[in-house]
């Protein structure tokens, strides 16, 4: 409401359509280039996602360089590393295995992720091409993508992850039987 | 590192013990005679005689660890700072608060960045809330209960907390008519990540700085941290550093993977923010020894995300019978509120248990309620958003185990 009025404030004082500060003049208008420096997220619609591009192929260097010590050679984990590949359909039977390539919906969260958290020790030394060739190394190990497919800002939010239509919104507390007073204890 | 400066503290707690002892001793040597106690401190401790601690296993990973608060071993609905729990996923970072900023950018009229001296600047508010991780008391669901409320409900603690309303510096930086989500990240290494929905961001969320009237503790976010009344622990991130205003959420991996419960059928439940209604029983609970029949004190928490505690419900005789049990002043929303019940214990052996209702009229279910509907199929990072009753075992010789 506040910004509103100084929009309209500002249109009826015919000023440049510049930011302006508020009354308050508390804080610092921050520059394009500041925030793209900062700005580390990616959305499933690809939004945020850098330049660059990598295939599983040159993936797989990397990973074996900075993540099989801890994940396995083949994504299966090693306590308390979890597993990233594997258990891909397991969902719906007895013994559900939700590994990354089985459970998480969008391979721009994995990419993300990756960018954000890894390697566990050193996050943030990956480069934009090494996290776009491992994410594409860890969902072939699934066949999730080729092992030439070239991932990057377009092909990225592309890739359809098995789980992807996998999750409801979480119905609580209407469904839970919670036993409240006017419901029968 | 750690172990050095454990045993270090130990020998100088039997050093403290001893000369106290000493003291004692001279004292009584002279009828009379009264030694004069210690002198001031900057900055107080707690007496060498208190013991309570949070507890941790080792670990081969610790920047990415928990630890447990003793909420059997505290008073009335605030953790001491020093006791509140822990949960890391990259170690606690140390921040120079005059180099720290918050950034706030995305569908915004007005990129800014603030200080921590802009941020004083505005109104601020404080407000006493509990915070618990999703995972708190997780285990019980497995059926691997814990053996005291430490090791089982220890993944939350209740602050005051200081600091300015989110909706205020969101309104400074100027909301554009698409924004709908408020995506924010801490300045850990591995730069924690979670989306919160507008309308809660606008609702009662705090950017804090103040924790129990100091400035918030390092591994509770300093010098910036969000607090997100009564939703689930992860969200309200640490070492706040930055906004971004979006029109969808980031589905970073905790809001996409973890913090998901897997049904059954294998589908599962997503953006499960709000934390049910729970009540454990502190005292007598698992761990401890009544000394004898008698009257004892039952104590316990209470806590729900959804706003005020309205009523908790104690059973000593294995659920033939309830009593009311009276409710701590103040009760507040989304905070810990602690509740007592007299009680004359037989000497015979028997179970205690508690059950507590919101303001919302949500009565808190027993574990098998929850199992029926949610069953035992473990996501990605075991059970999630668990609330179900917790019973204690009181044996005829007073000790008091897990069931």
């Amino acid at each position: 409401m506040f910004s509103l009025l100084l929009i309209l404030l500002a249109a009826s004082a015919g000023t440049s359509p510049t930011p302006t500060r508020p009354e308050t003049r508390i804080g610092r208008v921050a520059s394009e280039q500041e925030i793209q420096a900062a700005s580390l997220n990616v959305f499933p619609s690809g939004k945020g996602l850098p330049a660059g591009k990598g295939t599983a192929r040159q993936g797989k260097l990397v990973y074996d360089a900075r993540c099989a010590e801890c994940h396995g050679p083949r994504g299966e984990g090693k306590d308390p590393y979890p597993p990233l590949a594997g258990g891909v359909g397991s969902l719906a039977t007895d013994h559900p295995l939700p590994t990354v390539n089985a459970y998480w919906p969008y391979a721009t969260s994995v990419w993300d992720y990756v960018r954000r958290a890894m390697p566990y020790e050193h996050p943030g030394t990956l480069t934009a091409d090494q996290v776009y060739s491992v994410t594409g190394f860890i969902l072939s190990l699934d066949r999730i993508v080729a092992e030439d497919e070239v991932l990057d800002r377009e092909s990225l939010p592309r890739v359809q992850m098995p789980n992807r239509d996998g999750f409801i919104p979480d119905p609580r507390p209407p469904d839970l039987p919670s036993g409240a007073p006017g419901r029968g204890r | 590192m750690k172990s050095d400066r454990r045993t270090l503290l130990a020998a100088s707690l039997a050093a403290i013990a001893a000369a106290a002892c000493e003291k004692t001793a001279r004292v009584a040597a002279e009828p009379g005679a009264r030694a004069l106690g210690d002198g001031r401190r900057a900055y107080g401790e707690r007496s060498p005689f208190e013991r309570a601690e949070r507890a941790f296993r080792q670990s081969n990973t610790p920047a990415t660890s928990s630890s447990r608060t003793p909420l059997q071993d505290t008073y009335g609905i605030v953790t001491p700072s020093s006791l509140h729990f822990e949960r890391h996923h990259s170690g606690v970072p140390r921040i120079d608060p005059s180099q720290h900023q918050l950034l706030i950018h995305g569908l915004v009229d007005r990129p800014v960045s603030f200080r921590l001296d802009d941020l004083h600047r505005f109104r601020s508010v404080s407000r006493i809330h509990f915070v618990e991780c999703a995972g708190n008391s997780g285990r019980e669901q497995a059926g691997r209960p814990g053996e005291d409320p430490q090791k089982s409900h220890g993944l939350a603690s209740c602050s005051e907390w200081t600091g300015v309303p989110l909706s205020v510096v969101l309104q400074e930086a100027g909301l554009k008519p698409t924004a709908s989500w408020v995506v924010a990240e801490g300045a850990d290494a591995s730069r924690h990540s979670r989306s919160i929905p507008i309308a809660k961001a606008l609702d009662d969320v705090i950017v804090a700085y103040g924790q129990n009237g100091e400035a918030v503790r390092p591994e509770q976010g300093y010098p910036l941290r969000l607090l997100v009344p009564g939703w689930e622990g992860n969200m309200n991130v640490k070492w706040l550093h930055r906004l971004e205003v979006a029109d969808e959420p980031a589905m970073s991996k905790d809001e996409a993977a973890s913090y998901t419960d897997l049904m059954p059928a294998g589908k599962a439940w997503r953006f499960s923010f709000v934390l049910d209604a729970k009540s454990v029983v502190t005292r007598p609970a698992g761990g401890q020894r009544l000394p004898g029949p008698g009257l004892h004190e039952i104590q316990g928490l209470a806590w729900s995300g959804r706003g005020r505690i309205s009523r908790v419900d104690v059973s000593t005789d294995d659920e033939r019978s309830w009593q009311q049990a009276t409710l701590q002043d103040p009760v507040l929303p989304k905070a810990f509120t602690r509740f007592r019940l007299p009680w004359t214990w037989s000497g015979a052996a028997t179970t205690l248990r508690s059950r507590c209702a919101d303001e919302t009229g949500y009565v808190q279910p027993t574990r098998e309620e929850i199992v029926a509907v949610r069953g035992l199929h473990e996501g990605p990072d075991g059970f999630d958003h668990y609330n179900g009753m917790k019973i204690w075992r009181v044996e005829a010789d007073g000790r008091v185990t897990h069931v």
